[in-house]
């Protein structure tokens, strides 16, 4: 067990360094690591409850994604039976479904031949699965059901999840934070985490709204209020004013949607100077938009955000230019979200935030300082009790333990691991349990000694005997540590990878750097007693 | 220089000294347990098992009637951790203006002397945009005096879920556990390992009871620790007794784990003590976030994690019946056979810590 070929004590030595300096990068400034090569510039990153900063886990709305689809598969039934000219009674939304019935029984064949058109294969081209997004089927006596499947509506929230995360991406982009991390979890999830935020009040607005923009014009039959008593027109329906107070019959067809804006600006009215959204359309957005002017001279139309209508003006000339301006007694603050929010566009269903953990950069920095004297005091009384207890080898339990704890951090760096206080507990955990390795060697060796053998005798037998059960002991650890690194989030998470790398780390010292270490000593000096 | 920094330089001195008269050889090396010891650790099984089995249903009972205290990770609702940026906080006009808001029970906890405060309020019914509301009305309510070191907010879901996979880590980590050591010793060993493991666990369940620790993510994380360090204790312990199966033929179970427990001592308490060492540095200084982690690591590491190893994994596996068959007591053997097979010869035919009557 002590010989080492010159190579391999070589091979260890080098290993170990490079390990330990791939840590330097984390220790320079950022300004410095931005100059190294790309291939050096792996950093640790702190984390959220180190540096400050929001986690926020988001849900997309999925019950809104199957109703939206729903409203859109009886909108798609009502203007295919329309083309095909085929009559039909009681169009209605039921369950996870549509139904319809055929007038004519002679025509239900053909109605149910175009109804079948509607239903596509999920998955675009590389549909492999063979699976629908819709059944269609005949319930017979001239009724067709229309259902959507389980595979098609999952298909669907996952493209909602998709889209959101481009858009919460742009909306996040557009604050100007460092490095925000934004992912999808689970399903219908979106993680987001961004860094040193002094306030999450703003980003949580940005992510609340869903931002979906249209210009619709005012119904005049009668004023809101009398609707509201009786029945708002079918083609109509009340909306309500952003403070919530005002009333407004709008009509339910879109003029314009949100979906041809091409930019929206914040700036200022030329008379007023209220703070007010500039917008321009794209061409189809702005023919669409100079016609309805055109028709509506005189009347008003209502710019509607979110179902709530966020200014109502008089058309007083046709608007053909393709752009105009949003005024709704904005802050400065409030016309730059909503130019950000039309901008980045509008979010496929709502999103709720379902978890927030948010850390101030004060907290943080104090739990930097009781990590980093945590681990010096924790390192001083195990290095100190090393070599009270062991001596010489106490010494070099403690020159491993070090070196350890540089491969740990080396190794953290190298991935771009996250460094969370609970992180930290775990690299002084190891520091604890690294010196373990050492202990079992050095018992053993006592033992030996004890029993008679030689000094290198009993330092090989040592060795030898002590390593099988340093690897059954940490083998189990590691299986703890696997578990909570896939059952944990954020904090929790750091702390596992950091045990499971200092479980490695620590299985390579004992196997290894200890085992150089004493051999060497063992050659240089050949001693007549074993100092442990 | 403040009392604080002259009081760690005077300690790092004398440490520095003690350690230089140490390696120079003017000390004698730290022994905390002696060199052969004998102790009869088996015998104790009569006291150490009923002791056991009656502190762990006392924990069982505890859990049920005073319960764990929750922390928001597992129940949901809004922590908020706050520091009034001038001076002292008057914590019962803190509480007036909460309770008005009519959350139910809100609780404040005063630490420091800084005027922190961590407030408590519990999950409020109708889902989890109602639970963002009331953070914001908190915010509200407080005013603008008030800095907002930490804010969580967990929604019902989110709760529930994160409470379903600490559960299932648990089970998974003790049943991975379970199996490794099933393929690397037998199964009387695994079944035996995992007896003083949930023992451990259960014991630790019932000091966070008592001692009403938040039992939160963290604490998940805590019992996942201590179930993989009691083992590695246990799988130490176990390792030894093994190798002693193999050695002694015929030597009586009781005197061969008295053995293994013997050689083993040493090690397990100087481990015990650099992972005290570790711990209490954390326990001091490293800060409320994770007090509850170290003392519960404390609590199932350094006391249970250590007792379990030595008086409960180990006799159990005499009933567990680990090498039947093996009746003769240490009196009766004249001479343990060498097993040649085994190992290279210098290894072998003298076992470490000899048994006295061997020799006579």
């Amino acid at each position: 067990m002590l010989h080492f070929t010159r190579w391999k004590a070589w091979a260890i030595v080098l290993f170990s360094l490079i390990v330990c300096l791939f840590t330097v990068p984390s220790l320079l400034s950022p300004q410095t690591v931005q100059k190294l090569p790309t291939a050096l510039q792996r950093h640790l990153v702190l984390g959220l409850d180190l540096q400050g900063g929001s986690h926020i886990l988001l849900e997309v709305d999925s019950n809104a994604v199957r109703k939206e689809k729903l409203e859109a598969l009886r909108d798609d039934v009502r203007k295919t039976l329309r083309e095909a000219r085929v009559g039909y009674s009681n169009l209605t939304i039921q369950g996870s479904g549509v139904q319809v019935r055929i007038r004519e029984a002679a025509e239900v064949p053909e109605g149910l031949r175009r109804l079948r058109e509607l239903s596509a294969p999920v998955g675009g081209l590389l549909a492999v699965s063979g699976q629908r997004d819709i059944e269609v089927n005949d319930a017979g006596n001239g009724l067709i059901q229309l259902n959507l499947t389980e595979f098609g509506i999952r298909n669907r929230i996952r493209q909602a999840v998709d889209q959101s995360i481009e858009i919460v991406r742009r909306r996040i982009d557009e604050l100007g934070t460092v490095e925000p991390s934004i992912q999808r979890q689970g399903d219908d999830r979106i993680l987001v985490q961004v860094p040193g935020l002094q306030d999450p009040a703003r980003l949580k607005a940005l992510l609340g709204k869903t931002a979906k923009l249209t210009f619709r014009m005012v119904d005049m039959s009668m004023p809101a209020e009398q609707a509201l008593q009786t029945r708002p027109p079918a083609e109509s329906e009340v909306l309500y004013s952003q403070d919530g107070r005002q009333p407004y019959l709008i009509e339910r067809r879109v003029l314009v949607p949100g979906e041809d804006l091409v930019d929206a600006q914040p700036g200022f009215d030329s008379r007023t100077q209220e703070p007010v959204v500039n917008f321009r359309f794209n061409t189809s957005g702005a023919r669409r938009f100079a016609a309805a002017t055109l028709e509506n001279v005189g009347k008003p139309f209502a710019i509607v955000l979110d179902n709530q209508v966020i200014s109502a003006p008089v058309i007083r000339e046709p608007i053909t230019g393709g752009s105009g301006q949003i005024s709704g007694s904005f802050t400065v603050q409030g016309a730059n979200d909503l130019a950000i929010l039309l901008r980045a566009g509008a979010l496929p269903a709502p999103l709720t935030i379902i978890e927030e953990r948010t850390v101030g950069p004060g907290l943080g920095q104090d739990s930097i300082n009781a990590g980093i004297s945590a681990a010096y005091l924790g390192m001083a009384l195990v290095v100190v009790f090393m070599i009270v207890t062991y001596g010489l080898f106490g010494l070099f339990a403690n020159l491993a333990v070090a070196i350890n704890v540089g491969m740990i951090l080396g190794i953290l760096s190298f991935l771009g691991a996250t460094l969370t206080l609970p992180g930290i507990a775990g690299i002084v955990l190891t520091v604890g349990i690294a010196v373990d390795s050492n202990v079992l060697i050095y018992e053993r060796i006592r033992e030996e000694l004890r029993a008679g053998r030689s000094p290198v005798m009993a330092i090989d037998q040592g060795f030898e005997r002590a390593l099988a059960t340093i690897l059954d002991s940490n083998i189990t650890t590691f299986i703890a540590a696997t578990v909570l690194f896939f059952i944990g989030t954020g904090a929790v998470r750091g702390f596992a990878v950091t045990l499971g790398i200092g479980i490695l780390t620590t299985l390579f010292t004992a196997f290894t750097l200890t085992r150089l270490i004493v051999a060497l000593w063992v050659r240089w000096w050949r001693p007549q007693t074993v100092p442990v | 220089m403040t009392t604080q920094a002259m009081i760690f330089l005077g300690l790092g001195i004398a440490a520095t000294i003690l350690c230089l008269l140490v390696l120079f050889g003017y000390l004698p090396h730290l022994r905390i347990v002696p060199d052969d010891t004998k102790f009869n650790f088996v015998r104790f099984r009569r006291i150490s098992f009923p002791i056991s089995a009656a502190l762990s249903i006392l924990a069982l009972t505890l859990y049920f009637t005073h319960g764990l205290n929750f922390g928001i990770d597992f129940k949901g609702g809004t922590l908020l951790e706050v520091q009034s940026k001038a001076g002292p906080i008057d914590i019962g006009e803190m509480r007036g203006k909460l309770d008005a808001l009519g959350y139910g029970e809100v609780q404040l906890q005063e630490f420091g002397s800084n005027g922190e405060v961590l407030i408590r309020i519990a999950q409020q019914p109708g889902g989890d945009e109602v639970q963002q509301k009331v953070m914001t009305r908190v915010k509200e309510t407080l005013g603008d005096n008030i800095e907002y070191r930490r804010i969580e907010v967990v929604g019902p879901r989110v709760s529930q879920e994160l409470l379903g996979y600490g559960t299932i880590g648990i089970i998974v980590a003790i049943f991975g556990i379970l199996v490794y050591l099933w393929f690397r010793f037998e199964w009387q060993f695994a079944l035996g390992a995992m007896i003083a493991n949930v023992h451990d666990l259960v014991l630790t369940i019932g000091f966070m009871s008592i001692a009403q620790i938040d039992f939160d993510l963290t604490s998940i994380a805590a019992l996942l620790t201590i179930l993989g360090y009691s083992l590695n204790d246990t799988v130490v312990i176990y390792d030894r007794i093994r190798e002693m199966l193999r050695k002694y033929k015929k030597l009586a179970i009781e005197d061969l784990l008295n053995i293994s427990i013997n050689a083993t001592l040493s090690r397990s308490i100087i481990t015990h003590v650099t992972v005290s060492a570790a711990l209490f540095a954390l326990l001091v200084f490293g800060g409320h976030a994770i007090h509850s982690f170290s003392a519960t690591m404390m609590f199932g590491v350094v006391l249970v994690g250590t007792y379990t190893s030595i008086f409960i994994a180990s006799p159990i596996l005499i009933y567990l019946g680990v090498a039947q068959g093996r009746t003769a007591h240490l009196e009766d053997i004249e001479e343990e056979p060498a097993k040649p097979a085994a190992k290279p010869a210098p290894a072998l035919g003298k076992p470490a810590p000899q048994p006295s009557p061997v020799k006579r």
